[in-house]
């Protein structure tokens, strides 16, 4: 038997069982983003110089590129996450809310394919 | 729908540490996700070729623009390292009132420290001339 009432039952109320998703996820991407960021940081900062060709030639290495994509996913995720909560806590006028939410959305996710597609076409590409 | 109160009413509290270790932490993140926008952009300049590139180099070369890497360099030093204290809080170690204020005590200490060796080396004479 359920103590659930059946108006809500028909509403589909009640617990989506996705309670910790969000937490889970945040922690998940915060120990991923510890290497990464900071193997990021310290690989951006002891480069000889930031013209193009020798970033291109650092890019090119199969590890720079491959750190930099998981970088770059991981780092969107979790802004993603944390904007979205930043969002929820202060944005209080619901049309605003919501509008910010979705910008938020499509922002990640551009940022997030648009670093993907270049660090790609850089390490894999035939223009120096 | 009737005006309640609406939580976090941040108004209500007294100043603490706490508070300050806490909304620095929300606010570096947020300056961090504005400078995912910018590791975009320096990306997809680098791909555009080499031109563009050195047209979008022009462009982050300017002394405004160091102003911003030290404030992000600062951003992500105090967000990773105020981020490796919750991660150990989450393990429910470190919660007790007094190893809660001495390890806020070694995140402001740590990220001031590693903040100004990494804005001294960012800013260091004849750094990145190439």
């Amino acid at each position: 038997m359920s103590l659930r009432d059946p108006l809500g039952q028909v509403l589909g109320r009640g617990s989506a069982k996705q309670g910790v998703h969000h937490w889970w996820l945040q922690r998940m991407t915060s120990v991923a983003l510890v290497p990464l960021s900071i193997g990021f940081v310290v690989a951006l900062l002891a480069l000889p110089g930031l013209d193009y060709a020798t970033l291109v030639a650092w890019m090119r290495h199969g590890g720079t590129a491959l750190g930099l994509v998981l970088f770059v996913l991981v780092a969107a995720r979790h802004s993603h996450l944390g904007v979205r909560v930043v969002i929820e806590d202060y944005v209080h006028a619901d049309g605003l809310k919501t509008l910010a939410l979705v910008i938020s959305n499509f922002a990640h996710v551009l940022a997030a394919a648009a670093a993907v597609f270049a660090v790609l076409q850089v390490a894999l590409g035939g223009r120096v | 729908m009737p005006e309640r109160p609406l939580s976090p009413h941040l108004s209500v509290y007294k100043f603490k540490y706490t508070l300050a270790t806490s909304i620095l932490n929300r606010f570096a993140g947020l300056i961090l996700s504005l400078g995912l926008i910018l590791l975009v952009y320096w990306l997809v300049a680098l791909a555009a070729g080499a031109r563009a590139y050195e047209q979008a180099r022009a462009i982050l070369s300017l002394g405004v623009c160091k102003l911003v890497y030290a404030i992000l360099l600062a951003a992500f030093v105090y967000h990773l390292t105020a981020g490796v204290r919750h991660l150990i809080w989450d393990t429910g170690r470190g919660l007790e009132r007094a190893s809660a204020r001495r390890s806020a005590w070694i995140v402001a200490g740590v990220s001031l420290i590693v903040t100004a060796v990494l804005i001294y080396w960012l800013l260091r004479p004849g750094a990145y001339a190439r």
